[in-house]
């Protein structure tokens, strides 16, 4: 262990994906080695002003002690990740958090991601094809820019089913409906993992419930410090309040309480939106000053 | 720093005259009189002379004033005002508040000398026992320890009026970091064995202090991104300034300490891991009480009810107070029930006021006397506005169609039949609900522990609460191991932990001298 009080979370790879969805690799060296699938970090930009937000761990290099994180511009935290460069750093990376996936050989399991939740889903489906499992992929996505790692994906996969909104890659359709299919059909699957919009994971449990095929979703709550600390994420599992950070991420998604969850989520809404546009204005302003100045 | 025009309600509450000019120059001005009185000195007043010194009050802000910004509610003694409570002293030659105190702080000795002016004595006497006298002085519940066994209260038959220890402790803590001039404690030439200490609240830090000395390489790993465990994410600002932690950790880092954070042991390391391919020859854990209660009532997940954790937690320590500046966010209520009656409870309503809320309730079951939280942190509230609702309990929160809270509603009790114990508890009185209209609820119930070494440290014994089982030295299950804190006690004060961190530390001293390690 080095003597530093903290490790230079040094940003050694920085890539737009798509518009509004970025790729950072980080130099987190004991999170590298101790994630496992399943798991996520908490990030914050700033120790003394930034916010703890958790992201789930895409990828490591053990090489070079550095996590993958992929995550979607969409409050203000998640801006000035955007806006971080190479050579930059993140202020605090905490993890590896949650419990990880239980990882074993079932036969069938189909791995659905949506949107940017194909990245978390990619090293859960990777470990059960490692774990002698037949892994089935479902892509989903509004259009074809917004598909994400599906060559990754296919590296390892024994069949990837894309679907977008728009018909643009693969079939026009919502991720639910293969999902169903693969479901009803005689040989079923013995496992589902939904990773993605809340309210993708909640029709993917509705879609798998009549079949009889166990669904497992990974939820992406609200968090403050990720222990266990402070109940943020709560959410309702069957009747009980769980944790997220500490009894999850993962839950069986036949129990979960959706609607719960999604109005716990929209709590800071408001607030969020207020502090990204002063943000945006700030940086418009900041423009507006260096154009004058030229 | 301003905050923005709350509804605070202090000085529409009943405040005594006690309470109208609390100014440090005004209360100083009255001391130096009487001290001038005295002649200049305190040397050889009778006992009956010392009883007839008045007590001396604590500066602070006044309500109308402090519940509109953060910053430290009491302002602290001025160098007459300490040496006129010390002369209050009566030199007990049986030490009575001595036996009062968790971690038998030299009171009477250190209170003669400040009585003395010899403010540096003072410091000393107390740093041989205590690592956070600043800290202490501000937070321990003297009235139910030291204080309680004080002569001069029992005297006055009113313990309010038993000698300020506390203020004292914080007036020569306060003096020597103001100096610039703080003492970094010995440390022993190098035994080149390692200890791993896990969190960094108060028994932690004891712990580490204790350690370090003997001249062991001591690290200690914290989940956040600052030090100080309850100390900074728990109490708020007015109450402990945070810069106050910050320099009693820069204390450590001065001896030697090494600090690492964001690291959460039982994820990354493990205990077993750190001792057996890490190269510690030995692990505390002070990991705390960090697993918050809830009331178990229908509606406590909907949106605006938060545990008192996470609500101090976005206040204190991600400084969501600094609206537009802290990225953190924090619900922007304007009518907040708090439910329990400790000092978390009034940390929270006392938060919310300052954050703007109109209306603060506090509900509590049982009677104020009964309230675990400090008398001051109790009239501190009182003054600043809070509505205790006293002997009422929260029956279920009442959510909108967003599922976002409109209310609460509440039980009244009454206090029944004296139990076994002897203790009026109390017993609901049926078909009494009532709903306070609220936008947020805060529970502050108290602390559960955290599941995670549980479940990552095979071996390690845990009782039914999940508290880790420890002996009286804090040794646990596993050799090497040793434990104290809220992580042992359950949720109790910053005193009983360094307590616990201070004899785990001799008990690890002791150990690694012993051990083949």
């Amino acid at each position: 262990m080095s003597a530093k009080e903290q490790v230079d979370y040094k940003i050694l790879h920085h890539e737009a994906l798509s518009e509004n969805v970025f790729m950072l690799r980080v130099y987190a060296p004991e999170v590298c080695r101790f994630r496992r699938p399943g798991q996520f970090v908490l990030v914050s930009v700033d120790n003394d002003y930034g916010e703890r937000i958790p992201l789930t761990i895409a990828d490591a290099d053990e090489k070079e002690g550095s996590i993958t994180l992929i995550f979607q511009r969409v409050g203000l935290t998640t801006t000035l990740l955007s806006e971080l460069a190479v050579g930059d750093s993140l202020a605090s990376v905490l993890g590896p958090l949650g419990q990880p996936t239980k990882i074993e050989k079932l036969g069938k399991v189909v791995c659905v991601g949506g949107g940017i939740g194909v990245a978390p889903m990619r090293p859960i489906a990777k470990a059960f094809k490692e774990a002698g499992n037949e892994v089935i992929c479902i892509l989903g996505a509004r259009n074809r820019d917004l598909i994400i790692l599906e060559d990754k994906i296919r590296s390892f996969a024994d069949q990837v089913i894309i679907c977008t909104d728009d018909g643009s890659a693969g079939r026009k359709a919502l991720v639910t409906e293969p999902l169903k299919e693969l479901c009803e059909a005689e040989d079923k699957p013995n496992l589902v993992v939904a990773i993605g919009p809340t309210i993708m994971m909640k029709f993917c449990s509705e879609a798998v419930r009549p079949t009889g095929v166990p669904i497992i979703v990974s939820l992406n709550t609200i968090m403050v410090d990720g222990t266990g600390m402070c109940g943020g994420c709560r959410v309702n599992v069957g009747g009980q309040t769980k944790f997220v950070c500490v009894d999850g991420p993962e839950f069986d998604g036949l129990q979960v309480d959706w609607d719960g969850m999604m109005s716990r989520m929209k709590a800071y809404s408001g607030q969020e939106r207020k502090m990204l546009e002063n943000h945006q204005c700030n940086l418009e302003k900041a423009a507006a000053e260096l154009e004058a100045r030229k | 720093m301003q905050l923005g025009e709350g509804g605070c309600r202090a000085g529409s509450a009943k405040i005594t005259m006690e309470h109208d000019d609390t100014s440090k120059e005004r209360l100083d001005s009255l001391a130096r009189a009487k001290w001038a009185e005295l002649g200049g000195s305190a040397e050889g007043l009778k006992p009956a002379e010392r009883l007839r010194i008045p007590s001396q009050p604590m500066p602070s802000q006044p309500a109308d004033v402090r519940c509109k910004n953060m910053s430290e509610v009491a302002l602290g003694y001025t160098e007459t005002m300490a040496r006129l409570e010390a002369a209050r002293c009566l030199q007990c030659p049986a030490q009575p508040c001595v036996s009062g105190c968790p971690v038998e702080l030299p009171i009477r000795d250190f209170v003669k000398a400040i009585a003395q002016g010899d403010f540096g004595g003072a410091i000393g006497l107390i740093k041989e026992k205590s690592l956070l006298p600043s800290v202490c002085g501000r937070v321990c519940p003297q009235e139910v320890q030291c204080q309680s066994q004080c002569t001069v209260g029992k005297a006055l038959k009113d313990v309010g009026k038993a000698v300020a220890i506390g203020r004292l402790e914080r007036f020569v803590a306060d003096l020597e970091r103001s100096s610039g001039k703080v003492e970094v404690p010995a440390v022993a030439a190098s035994t080149g064995k390692r200890v791993a200490i896990v969190g960094s609240g108060p028994a932690s830090l004891t712990c580490a202090s204790d350690v370090r000395r003997a001249g062991h390489d001591v690290t200690v790993f914290e989940a956040f991104h600052k030090f100080g465990g309850v100390m900074v994410y728990g109490i708020p600002e007015f109450r402990l300034p945070k810069a106050i932690v910050e320099s009693e950790v820069d204390t450590l880092r001065r001896m030697g300490v090494k600090f690492r954070s964001n690291m959460l042991i039982g994820r990354s390391y493990t205990v077993h891991s750190l001792l057996e391919t890490e190269g510690y020859s030995a692990v505390f854990l002070g990991t705390g009480a960090g697993l918050p209660h809830f009331m178990g009532i229908e509606g406590e997940n909907l949106v605006g009810v938060f545990s008192a954790n996470e609500y101090l937690t976005r206040a204190s320590l991600m400084r969501a107070y600094e609206r537009g500046r802290a990225a953190t966010l924090i619900a922007e209520a304007r009518r907040v029930a708090v439910l329990g009656g400790g000092n978390v409870a009034m940390d929270a309503a006392r938060t919310a006021l300052r954050l703007g809320a109109e209306e603060v309730y506090l509900v509590y079951r049982r009677t104020e006397a009964e309230m675990p939280a400090r008398r001051e942190e109790v009239e501190h509230a009182r003054e600043e506005g809070v509505q205790f609702h006293l002997l009422r309990n929260a029956k279920r929160v009442l959510g909108n169609e967003r599922g976002q809270v409109i209310g609460l509603e509440c039980l009244k009790y009454e206090l029944g039949e004296p139990d076994a114990s002897g203790r009026r508890s109390p017993v609901p009185i049926q078909g009494s609900e009532y709903v306070l209209d609220v936008d947020a609820v805060i529970v502050a119930i108290g602390n559960g522990s955290n599941p995670l070494l549980q479940q990552t440290t095979p071996g390690l014994e845990f009782n039914k609460r999940g508290n880790i089982i420890a002996d009286e030295r804090g040794a646990t299950s596993i050799p090497g191991v040793f434990a104290g804190g809220d992580i042992v006690l359950g949720a109790a004060t910053v005193i009983l932990a360094m307590g616990q961190g201070r004899r785990a530390a001799a008990a690890i001293n002791e150990y690694l001298g012993n051990c083949e390690c």
